[in-house]
C-alpha cells in the first residue's frame, strides 16, 4: 500500500477537531495532531482552509479536507473498515438528519445556555432539555446511537460533554441530569467509559478552567 | 442484497412540500434527474396535515421524503438518500475526496448564501444590511470557485457529467435570488462582477429537467411579498 500521510489540524478545547480524533482512532489511522492557536493561526492552517479559515482540518496526502461532518464522511469512505455510518442509506439518512440537528440546534442552544441569565437562560434550559428528550427518542434501548459500538451519530453529539463541562465549571444544575433524562445520561456514561472516545476528551480538571474563564465574566454572580 | 434494493427501489414515493419552496424544489431535481417516479403533496402551510406533522415531528415542515411509508426530512439528507438508495445517474461524485468536496461546498452554500438570504429576506434595515454583505461576500466566493472550475466544455459543478450535487444545492438562487432581491430591497447579483456565475445560471435554467419546474417570477414575487410583509409586520404600502 502506498504511504499514507494524515494530519489533523486542531485545537484541544474544540469538540469539531475531537470528532475527527475518534474517527480516525476508531479506525486506526495514523495521523500527525498539530495544535492550532486560534489568535494566531498557522499559514499551514491559512492555505489548506482558506474560505473558512477553522480548523479542524485534515489533509490527506497533500489534499486538505474541512467541516467536521464532512471530513467524518470523507474518513468512513476513504478507510472502510470498522463502519462509522450505517450501511442501509435509511439509517445512514437518520444518523445524518440528527447529527445535524446538533450541531443547528443543541450547539447553539448549549452556548447560549451559558451566556444568559435569570428567564432568558430559563427558556433555554427548557429548549435544551426538548431537544434531549428528542434525541433519547432516537436512541431508545440501544447502547450507543450507532448501535453496539460508537457511530456518527455518538461522535457527533460529543458536544454535550462540553455543554456539561461548561454547567459544572459555572456552578449550575446540570440539564442532563440522572431523573429527568436517564436515558441519554446513561449513554454519556459509557460514552466517557469508552476506550476510545475517552482518549479524545479534553482533559477535565484543564477544560474546567477554561470553561469558567470562557463563560465566567459573561454572567453576573448569582 | 439484489431482490431487497429492488424493492426499495419500486415502493411508493411521496413528496410532500410547498410550490414556492427552494428547499422543496432541490428535491424534486433529484428525483426528476434520476426519473423517480412520485407523487407530490402540496402542503398548506397555514393548516400543515396530519402526515405532514407525524413524518416530521421534530421541526414540522417541508420536505419530507416519504420512501415505503419511511420518512426522511430535510433537503440535503434526503438528496443524499436519494443518490444512494436509486443509482442511476449519480448526483454525488464517486471519489471520496471529490465528495467531500461537494459537500463542503453544499455546506458553504448553505451557511453563507442559502441561511443569509433567508434572514435578510425577513429583515430589514441594519439587519438587513449585515446580512447582504455577508452574501455578497459569499457570492465573491462562488463566483471564484465558477472561475475555477467551469469553462466552455465544463457548464456545470458537477464536471464532465453534468448536473450535480452542488447545482442542485445552489440552483435555487436560479429561481429565486432576483424574487427575493425584489421583494427584500436589496441587490447581491452583479453580472459584472460574477460573469461565471451568471453564465452558470443561464446555462442551469435552461437544462431539460430544470426548466419546466422554474416557477414566474411574477408568481413568487406576490407571493414572498406577502411573507416578507407578514413576518415584519409591513403594511402593504411600503
Amino acid at each position: 500500500m502506498a504511504e499514507e500521510e494524515v494530519k489533523l489540524f486542531g485545537t484541544w478545547a474544540s469538540p469539531f477537531s475531537r470528532r475527527i480524533e475518534v474517527a480516525l482512532k476508531l479506525k486506526g489511522v495514523q495521523y500527525e495532531y498539530i495544535e492550532e492557536n486560534l489568535t494566531n493561526k498557522s499559514p499551514a492552517l491559512l492555505n489548506y482552509n482558506p474560505v473558512h479559515k477553522q480548523i479542524p482540518v485534515l489533509v490527506h496526502n497533500g489534499k486538505p479536507v474541512a467541516e467536521s461532518f464532512v471530513i467524518m464522511e470523507y474518513v468512513d469512505e476513504t478507510w472502510k473498515h470498522n463502519p462509522i455510518l450505517p450501511t442501509d442509506p435509511y439509517e445512514k439518512a437518520m444518523a445524518r438528519f440528527w447529527a445535524k440537528y446538533i450541531d443547528d440546534k443543541l450547539w447553539p442552544a448549549a452556548k447560549k445556555v451559558v451566556m444568559t441569565k435569570g428567564e432568558e437562560q430559563k427558556g433555554v434550559i427548557d429548549e435544551i432539555q426538548q431537544q434531549m428528550k428528542n434525541l433519547e427518542g432516537e436512541l431508545k434501548e440501544k447502547k450507543f446511537f450507532g448501535g453496539e459500538s460508537l457511530g456518527f451519530l455518538d461522535i457527533a453529539a460529543n458536544i454535550i460533554i462540553w455543554l456539561v463541562v461548561a454547567q459544572e465549571a459555572l456552578g449550575m444544575d446540570p440539564i442532563l441530569n440522572e431523573e429527568k433524562l436517564p436515558v441519554l445520561h446513561g449513554w454519556l456514561q459509557r460514552l466517557l467509559d469508552d476506550a476510545v472516545f475517552k482518549e479524545c476528551v479534553p482533559p477535565k480538571q484543564r477544560h474546567l478552567d477554561f470553561s469558567k474563564v470562557k463563560f465566567g465574566s459573561s454572567i453576573a454572580s448569582k | 442484497m439484489a431482490n431487497s434494493s429492488v424493492a426499495d427501489q419500486e415502493g411508493q414515493v411521496m413528496l410532500l412540500g410547498f410550490w414556492f419552496s427552494p428547499f422543496v424544489k432541490r428535491v424534486e431535481w433529484a428525483l426528476k434527474f434520476k426519473g423517480i417516479e412520485y407523487d407530490f403533496v402540496e402542503e398548506d402551510s397555514t393548516n400543515k396535515s396530519a402526515l405532514l406533522l407525524n413524518s416530521n415531528p421534530i421541526h414540522k415542515r417541508v420536505p419530507v421524503l416519504i420512501h415505503s411509508g419511511n420518512p426522511i426530512a430535510e433537503s440535503l439528507v434526503i438528496i443524499e438518500y436519494i443518490d444512494e438508495t436509486w443509482k442511476q445517474s449519480p448526483i454525488l461524485p464517486e471519489e471520496p475526496y471529490e465528495r467531500a468536496m461537494a459537500r463542503f461546498w453544499a455546506s458553504f452554500i448553505e451557511q453563507k448564501v442559502t441561511e443569509p438570504t433567508r434572514a435578510a429576506l425577513f429583515s430589514q434595515g441594519e439587519q438587513q444590511e449585515k446580512k447582504v454583505k455577508e452574501i455578497k461576500e459569499a457570492m465573491e466566493v462562488v463566483e471564484g470557485e465558477a472561475k475555477a472550475k467551469l469553462n466552455d466544455k465544463t457548464l456545470f459543478f458537477g464536471g464532465g457529467n453534468g448536473v450535480g450535487y452542488v447545482d442542485i444545492v445552489l440552483g435555487w438562487t436560479c429561481n429565486w435570488m432576483e424574487t427575493i432581491e425584489e421583494v427584500g430591497g436589496f441587490k447581491v447579483l452583479d453580472p459584472e462582477s460574477q460573469p461565471q456565475f451568471h453564465k452558470w445560471m443561464a446555462n442551469f435554467r435552461e437544462v431539460p429537467f430544470i426548466k419546466p419546474t422554474l416557477e414566474p417570477k411574477e408568481k413568487l414575487v406576490e407571493f414572498f411579498r406577502m411573507v416578507r410583509q407578514d413576518r415584519l409586520g409591513l403594511v402593504a404600502n411600503e
